[in-house]
């Protein structure tokens, strides 16, 4: 049977406006002064970033979330996805055009996965084929292997993949915006940390516009464009990007929410990529070993990096058990510092580093070809701030560099 | 100590007894089940009308079927309408409170996703709430089922043309405790409760493969 193939995600990410949004579960209560659920929240979200609503419990950010797919309407104030009010919209409709997850999920317990997948698809009526052609491409996406997955039930599932399953539901019927409340609150940390990777790495590919919700201020910076810190009773206290968060606070409560070790945090918004490197003196196996250990004494390091044939780092010679004539062999080399790439967040390289008892990591490329090292000095200096984070550094580039 | 006899000459009676059981049974059981099912859906709807609709369902169920049958006489006859009624209001009370809590059971986070994915109220109803309501509802029709199977039994008391099996049970005490007669109902008829038993226990099993399904190996 020929499978109708369905249109890859030509539509376009929305923005959201929250124009002076107010809610109050008890209007008698507020006229009386006391704070409402939400107050007076105004913000835009750009199309195609993740926006993250952030702050401790009962801040109004579930409140805040569900007025834009209109679960809860706003008490005054409106909500604008790309220009229209969606008060104006049918609500059923509307929803539709928005992915939707939450912490517990939701899955529809009676139905296959596969079923559960195509709920939207069967709201708006597409073809069978096309439902069930678009549910196998979505658990792909997510990765669970449609042939494993497809006809089994949420209870037949482990957390991670009923959280994974809530995603790829969302995504069915190609939303322009997701609204996603606390997604990954309810799963271990390691299968969390896993399903955050994933999720930055579908948001990189899809482009969506994302409404983040979380009480974590770890994830609103790993996983925001954009951090909207929340206060009890409803105010938004400070909406930047994470960078901006963590390096200057608006506010004591802002200071005290990210917490005292915010530099710290600050590394784990830096990547590799982002640092000035350092050059290092390096060597291919079985070049001169006299010529190589003569150019370690002109260096300030007293080691040689050694490269296979393909430039790819084998480990370090110090400069002292160079020999004099003959060539270099890869025997000579002593284990590694750790191998980071572009991507690695300095939190990790530092990590990595301080496990394995070195001052200095290797940043290799895709093909695991030296581009240059990274030392403890140089991720302190990019935490520095008037540290440049442009000016990366011309790394060594190649054997006799 | 049984009359052999008698029972091969009856067959004929004993099955079409038998099956007219199972009709006055399965009528009662379905209309039963046809305004129990509207009277949930109100109830479900608007929450305030359960507890009068529940009360009400159960102030009848505790009405002497006699009493009622002689109330109903001087109604609607010596009819099978006379026969039904008394059988139809005693599955009420089973019926409603079963496909209420069934309603009630279905969890909260997939109705709010329900909601978010954006389905109508009667799209939430039909597509989500029933579905999961089911196997509450199938344990109500159980009990139900199996109730008015013993209940049948005494329609006999209106008049020789209902009562089913119970029929036997009635005449077979009418000519002095005439055992045989008397076992040729009651036999039949237990017979029919355990069978209607487990038929929905099948039943139900088949309709909801999801209830079932359980664990298999928890991956991340
Ligand atoms: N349905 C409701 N009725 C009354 N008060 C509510 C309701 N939902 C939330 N609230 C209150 O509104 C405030 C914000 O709630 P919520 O948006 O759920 O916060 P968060 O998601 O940040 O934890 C809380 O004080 C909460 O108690
Ligand atoms: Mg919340």
């Amino acid at each position: 049977m020929p499978q109708q193939m369905p249109e890859q995600a030509a539509r376009r990410a929305a923005i959201v406006q929250y124009e002076h949004v107010s809610k109050s579960y008890a209007t008698a209560k507020l006229r009386r002064g006391a704070p409402g659920a939400v107050n007076d929240l105004s913000l835009t979200v750009p199309a195609g970033k993740i926006c993250v609503l952030v702050g401790p419990s009962g801040c109004g950010k579930t409140t805040s979330l569900k007025m834009v797919n209109r679960l809860i309407e706003p008490t005054s104030g409106r909500i604008l996805i790309d220009g229209a009010d969606v008060a104006d919209r049918d609500a059923t409709e509307l929803r539709r055009e928005i992915g939707y997850v939450i912490q517990q999920v939701g899955l529809f317990p009676h139905q296959t996965i596969g079923a559960n997948v195509a709920v939207v698809p069967r709201l708006l009526g597409w073809p069978a084929a096309r439902q069930r052609a678009r549910a196998e491409e979505l658990l792909s996406l997510v990765g669970l292997d449609p042939a494993l997955y497809r006809d089994r039930y949420p209870a037949q599932l482990s957390g991670g993949e009923r959280q994974r399953v809530g995603v790829a539901r969302a995504l069915a019927a190609d939303p322009p915006l997701m609204l996603m409340d606390e997604p990954f609150g309810a799963v271990d940390p390691i299968v969390r940390e896993r399903l955050q990777n994933e999720f930055l790495r579908l948001q990189a590919e899809l482009a969506k516009t994302i409404l983040f919700v979380t009480h974590d201020i770890d994830e609103a910076i790993k996983l925001g464009d954009l951090v909207a810190v929340m206060q009890v009773g409803g105010h938004l206290e400070q909406f930047a990007p994470p960078a901006e968060i963590l390096a200057a606070p608006a506010s004591e409560f802002v200071a005290d929410f990210v917490g005292a070790d915010r530099g710290l945090k600050r590394l784990s918004l830096t990547r590799v990529g982002e640092v000035a490197l350092q050059p290092v003196v390096t060597a291919r196996v079985g070049d001169p070993a006299g010529e190589a250990r003569a150019r370690t004494f002109e260096d300030p390091f007293p080691y040689l990096l050694l490269l296979d044939p393909s430039d790819r780092p084998i480990g370090w010679v110090n400069q002292r058990h160079i020999p004099g004539t003959g060539t270099l062999a890869a025997s000579l080399a002593t284990p590694m510092s750790p191998l980071l790439d572009r991507r690695t967040t300095l939190k990790d390289a530092l990590s990595m580093m301080l496990d394995a008892d070195v001052q200095t990591g290797i940043v290799v490329d895709r093909a695991g070809r030296l581009r240059g090292v990274l030392t403890v000095e140089a991720i302190a200096a990019a935490l520095r701030p008037s540290a440049d984070p442009d000016g990366i550094a011309a790394g060594a580039s190649g054997a006799g560099a | 100590m049984i009359d052999w006899g008698w029972l091969a000459g009856h067959l004929d009676a004993i099955a079409y007894r038998t099956a007219q059981h199972v009709y006055l049974a399965a009528l009662g059981v379905a209309i039963g089940f046809a305004i129990s099912f509207v009277l949930a859906l109100v109830a479900a709807r608007h929450r305030a009308l359960y507890p009068p609709i529940s009360a009400l369902a159960g102030i009848l169920y505790t009405i002497p079927s006699l009493a009622l049958f002689a109330a109903l006489i001087s109604i609607t006859g010596f009819s099978v309408v006379t026969a039904e009624v008394p059988l139809v209001l005693y599955t009420l009370v089973i019926l409603v409170r079963n496909i209420v809590a069934g309603l009630d059971g279905v969890p909260a986070e997939v109705l709010e996703a329900a909601d978010g994915m954006g389905h109508t109220r009667r799209q939430r109803l039909w597509r989500v709430e029933l579905p999961l309501a089911v196997p509450l509802i199938v344990a109500g029709l159980r009990l139900a089922t199996v109730s008015t199977i013993g209940l049948v039994t005494i329609t006999g008391t209106i008049s020789d043309a209902f009562g089913g099996l119970g029929y036997f049970i009635l005449d077979g005490y009418n000519r002095g405790n005439f055992l045989t007669e008397m076992y040729a109902g009651a036999f039949p008829s237990i017979l029919l409760a355990l069978g209607a038993d487990l038929l929905f226990v099948r039943a139900q099993r088949r309709v909801t493969p999801w209830a079932n399904a359980r664990t298999v190996e928890a991956t991340s």
